[in-house]
């Protein structure tokens, strides 16, 4: 714990930690500094000037976001001066802006917007000219407006400091600085991972995903179709949020009402395909375990890695291809649902596969990336047609009138929407682990697993575990005795941590839970903005709050598990399952040569 | 090639070892002492006290400390720190042993301007010199005095003379300026405390430690002590690089390097300020005109748009980019003075300028940004019927 210092921000004095920064103290006096190049989760460079300050006994205006407190210290933030400056300020920063508000994807939800407002910008004393010369990049999931970049440089403190992959980078000098991709070349030629971690801190609207909300309604509108939607878990505490709702606004039944409500024939949910992921994947993890420990055989590959998190298998294979033999061979659960919506659900529904389209609504940008993937094919037709993020989803619901808050509470579509605890906690960074272990543990010991993995849960951005078998089921006993180690990692910058530590024989597990995104899915690269780790906490509360309320809460218990495997699938790893369920993937490493 | 007044203090006679000998007589703490006695200055542009700066390095507690001596000279006109190192090296080479001395740290590291890169073997044989029959044979008690220096070639920017653009330039990152506090004493290469200092200044510590405070605070004026080297450049009979006694006054200086028909003079270089005819009965020191090394000589001739524009183009090119006021401002004042040029824009918009300028020099975030508005401000009030009444 710091020290407390005492400072006066325009009169109100406040007592807070010494290396707040000004800016933090100002929050806590309740005075409200306009920002723009400031974002609470990243680095703060103070370079845009938009949060200048007066500090007695300083001859220049400082950046409150970059500027620490000392004791005693006396603050003014709304001199004439500093209102005259802060104008100017804002002033410049739109005379390079390309304001479009009434066809831009931020319209009403603009960092740029606010502070135009805040500041009662009446007229731009410049000419505005916005950067036309670079054109719009449309070549990856996340598309790129240089005409709308304020040149915050948020997007790249967060590829390069919290995401490590190095997309985007700043080029040029002088008036020519900006905020570009590396070596400026299209996003698609760049190591991009397609996590959408840029769109979320930018504040304007220069970064956003694809829009496929057009292609969904033509599904819906077209009678020969039959769409089936399945919802990621992070939804259930994202839409609400994106919808207007307070943060960490929960309602899984009001989420399939929206669905239904838009036209869409089916409301069921990945939830289901969670649960089966941890089915297939935990006998994968026995399988090796037993391959190596019982059987004694070399070169089985530990720590199994999680593969769930697509913009972390984009990592993985461009990163740290020498781990692909680690990734269990299991697709996403968004992939496994799609496979078997054109197969298992098709077969019993007596639908033509063919006329069936899976739309997907996931937290995440990598998703769209990954249903693009040729290899997702396993049903014989592209097994997810479009992915939403939250954010698409959210607008749709707008454009339909309908009033989330309002709607009714329904229960999602069988086959393939019961599910339990265990699946809504996959939203979290250490749910899948957790989910993982509720199971397996209880299969080896035949004992339940307490509840609440605590070591696993939290937002920390490395997690680590380890747990003694002491007591075997029959059939395990040659397990008695042994430690099993786990990690859960959340960001790929924390993921280049662990794997360069396990590379260089600093650390060993058994298990690895990876996931791509700071805080795992409920920070999804596709959820509402603004984000921040408050705002994360909050959903990821809302998540376990789901589990703890669901009667069911281990993945094997789940009815309709139970029900595909004996109708379709027979057992976990069955052929049938490597068939539809189960993939491999290849090296990339050649994108940053 | 240098022309002093009478006095010579930094071009003047120096025997080798003399003040790193005196130096390793007292205590560290006694030489920053002397350097804070001395009320010098420091040469590269801000004129912040040397010895307070020395102060604080030593107080700063680390495993690491680093002296770099700033010979990044970008400033146009100037060209007194290539003057200092071809001639007087070994001035400078100890005035850095010296300051090591002083604050704790056993590593320096001369950041030369990449198209001095000539001075390259040259320097590297005097450090191997000074080393070998300098340092090697001193003692501080019973331990061997170490000191080693390295150079390293600069990017080739202005702004990399700024001593934290030099220093994340020199930690590999961009070279761009960062937010003080925290200042490169506390935090500076490779994260560690680093003593950034002028290469005039480090000259000018060897003389006041070997001849003391008293002797050194004889010259200059009570604010301003000692002499200065000055970059004189433009339409002048004899440009060159001159030694003055600091508060010597600028018509002396004009009369001296054969000014004649002068219009007007940039003082402090271009982001010093533009003075008139008025102003030259002023004195080159700390609170009178900026003692900057580069004064710059415009005659008659000259129309001063032209000069204002060329000024901006520069600062224009130079600024880093990254924070809105400087790199959105230079842009728009030299956009502003192009329309002006044209009769594009009327004096109203000139207005608007001023109120840009008065939000620059008080937000950028570096010395750059900081100081356009000088030059923009002293020509276009110098010569409001030239430049706005055209
Ligand atoms: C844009 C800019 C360029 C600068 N260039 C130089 C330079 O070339 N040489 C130099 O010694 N100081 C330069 N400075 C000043 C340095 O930041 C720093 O103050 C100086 O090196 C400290 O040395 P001194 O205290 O001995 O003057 C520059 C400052 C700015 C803002
Ligand atoms: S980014 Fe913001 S200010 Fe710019 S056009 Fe979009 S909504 Fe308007
Ligand atoms: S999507 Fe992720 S990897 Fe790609 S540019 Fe944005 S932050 Fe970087
Ligand atoms: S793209 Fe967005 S986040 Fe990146 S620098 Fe531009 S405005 Fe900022
Ligand atoms: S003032 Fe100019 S040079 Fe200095 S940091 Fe800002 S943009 Fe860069
Ligand atoms: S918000 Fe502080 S400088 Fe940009």
């Amino acid at each position: 714990m710091s020290d407390k210092v005492k400072v006066t921000i325009d009169g109100i004095e406040v007592n807070v930690p010494a290396d707040f920064t000004v800016l933090q103290a100002a929050q806590l006096a309740g005075v409200d500094i306009p920002t723009l190049c400031y974002h609470p989760d990243l680095r703060n460079t103070g370079n845009c000037r938009v949060c200048i300050v007066e500090i007695e006994g300083l001859p220049l205006f400082q950046p409150s976001c970059a500027f620490n407190v000392w004791d005693g210290m006396k603050v003014m933030t709304n001199t004439p001066e500093l209102r005259k400056a802060r104008k100017m300020i804002v002033e410049l920063i739109i005379s390079r802006h390309n304001t479009e508000c009434l066809n831009c994807d931020s319209n009403k939800n603009c960092e740029l917007q606010d502070l135009a407002d805040k500041l009662n910008i009446q007229d731009v004393r410049f000419e505005i000219e916005p950067d036309f010369d670079h054109p719009i990049d449309n070549s990856l999931i996340v598309q790129r407006d240089p005409s709308k970049c304020v040149n915050c440089g948020r997007c790249i403190r967060m590829c390069n400091e919290i995401q490590t992959v190095n997309a985007l980078d700043w080029a040029g000098r002088g008036y020519e600085k900006m905020a570009m991709t590396t070596m400026e070349v299209p996003l698609a030629e760049t190591a991009c991972i397609s996590c959408g971690q840029c769109i979320n801190v930018c504040p304007v609207g220069a970064l956003v995903e694809r829009d496929d909300t057009e292609i969904a309604w033509k599904y819906i509108e077209d009678p020969e179709i039959h769409t089936v939607v399945q919802t990621a878990p992070a939804i259930r505490a994202g839409i609400g949020e994106a919808c207007g709702l307070e943060e960490g606004y929960l309602s899984a039944p009001k989420m399939f009402a929206a669905i239904k409500k838009l036209g869409f024939d089916k409301a069921m949910d990945t939830n289901f395909t969670a649960d089966l992921t941890i089915l297939e994947e935990g006998t994968e993890f026995l399988t090796r375990v037993t391959h190596a420990v019982k059987e004694g055989k070399e070169g089985i590959a530990f720590p199994m890695l999680t593969s769930c998190s697509p913009g972390w298998i984009n990592f993985i294979e461009t990163y740290y291809p020498d781990f692909l033999d680690n990734l269990s061979t299991c697709k996403s659960p968004q992939q496994m649902f799609g496979a078997l919506a054109k197969t298992y659900y098709a077969e019993k529904a007596g639908i033509d596969p063919s006329k069936i389209r899976v739309i997907s609504i996931m937290p995440c940008t990598a998703k769209k990336f990954e249903c693009d993937r040729p290899e997702m094919n396993s049903s014989g037709y592209k097994d997810v047609d479009i992915v939403l993020t939250t954010r698409e989803f959210a607008k749709m619901i707008k454009t339909a009138n309908i009033d989330f808050d309002k709607l009714e509470e329904i229960k999602p579509d069988d086959p393939m929407g019961v599910s339990t605890g265990a699946a809504d906690i996959f939203a979290n960074t250490g749910g899948v682990m957790e989910a993982a272990l509720r199971t397996v543990w209880e299969i080896i010991t035949g004992d339940a697993l307490t509840l609440e993995l605590t070591p696993v849960r939290g937002l920390t951005g490395i997690k680590e575990a380890e747990v003694t078998i002491e007591k075997a089921a029959e059939g395990y006993e040659w397990l008695k005795g042994v430690t099993v180690k786990v990690a859960v990692v959340n960001s790929t910058g924390n993921a280049r941590k662990l794997f360069d530590a396990i590379r260089a024989g600093e650390k060993s597990y058994h298990f690895v839970e990876v996931m791509c995104c700071p805080g795992g899915c409920i920070g999804g690269g596709g959820q509402a903005k603004p984000t921040s780790w408050e705002i994360k906490a909050k959903r990821a509360a809302a998540i376990y709050k789901e589990d703890e309320n669901r009667e069911l809460r281990k993945s094997h218990e789940s009815p309709a598990v139970a029900q595909i495997y004996e109708e379709f699938l027979t057992k976990p790893n069955s052929h049938k399952a490597h068939e539809l369920l189960h993939t491999h993937y290849k090296s990339k490493a050649h994108l940053i040569k | 090639m240098v022309k002093a007044k009478e006095k010579r203090i930094i071009t003047g006679k120096f025997t080798p070892g003399s003040g790193i000998k005196a130096a390793l007589a007292g205590k560290p703490e006694e030489v920053v002492q002397e350097v804070i006695d001395s009320g010098l200055r420091g040469k590269g542009g801000a004129g912040f006290p040397a010895g307070l700066k020395w102060r604080f390095a030593a107080n700063e507690k680390s495993d690491m400390k680093t002296i770099i001596c700033n010979a990044d000279e970008g400033e146009p006109g100037t060209f007194k720190d290539k003057y200092l190192l071809d001639n007087h090296p070994m001035k400078v080479l100890e005035g850095m042993a010296i300051a090591g001395y002083a604050i704790g740290a056993d590593k320096g590291i001369i950041y030369l301007r990449g198209e001095y890169a000539y001075m390259l073997p040259s320097l590297e044989k005097n450090i191997e010199d000074i080393k070998k029959n300098v340092f090697s044979k001193l003692k501080v008690g019973k331990k061997k005095f170490e000191f080693d220096i390295k150079v390293r070639l600069g990017a080739g920017a202005y702004v990399c003379g700024e001593e934290f653009a030099l220093i994340e330039s020199l930690n590999g990152n961009r070279g761009e300026p960062r937010n003080k506090p925290p200042f490169p004493i506390q935090k500076g290469y490779l994260e560690k405390p680093t003593l950034v200092n002028n290469v005039e200044t480090f000259a000018t510590v060897s003389h006041i430690i070997e001849k003391g405070a008293l002797w050194f605070g004889k010259f200059g004026t009570k604010s301003s002590k000692g002499t200065k080297l000055f970059s004189i450049s433009g339409d002048v009979k004899y440009p060159g690089v001159y030694e003055f006694e600091l508060g010597v006054k600028l018509r002396d200086v004009l009369e001296l390097v054969g000014a004649e028909n002068t219009k007007s003079v940039q003082v402090g270089g271009f982001s010093g300020i533009n003075v008139t005819e008025s102003s030259f009965d002023k004195t080159l020191a700390h609170g009178d005109l900026p003692a900057g090394g580069s004064i710059i000589v415009f005659n008659k001739d000259r129309d001063m748009l032209k000069v204002l524009k060329n000024i901006l183009e520069f600062f224009e090119e130079e600024s880093c980019g990254q924070c809105t006021p400087c790199r959105e401002g230079a842009y728009q004042l030299l956009k502003g003075i192009k329309m002006i040029e044209k009769g594009e824009k009327s004096i109203r918009y000139y207005k608007d300028l001023c109120d840009l300028c008065a939000t620059m020099k008080d937000s950028a975030k570096c010395g750059l940004g900081l100081s356009i508005p000088s030059p923009f401000l002293s020509i276009t009030n110098n010569f409001k019927d030239e430049i706005l009444y055209r």
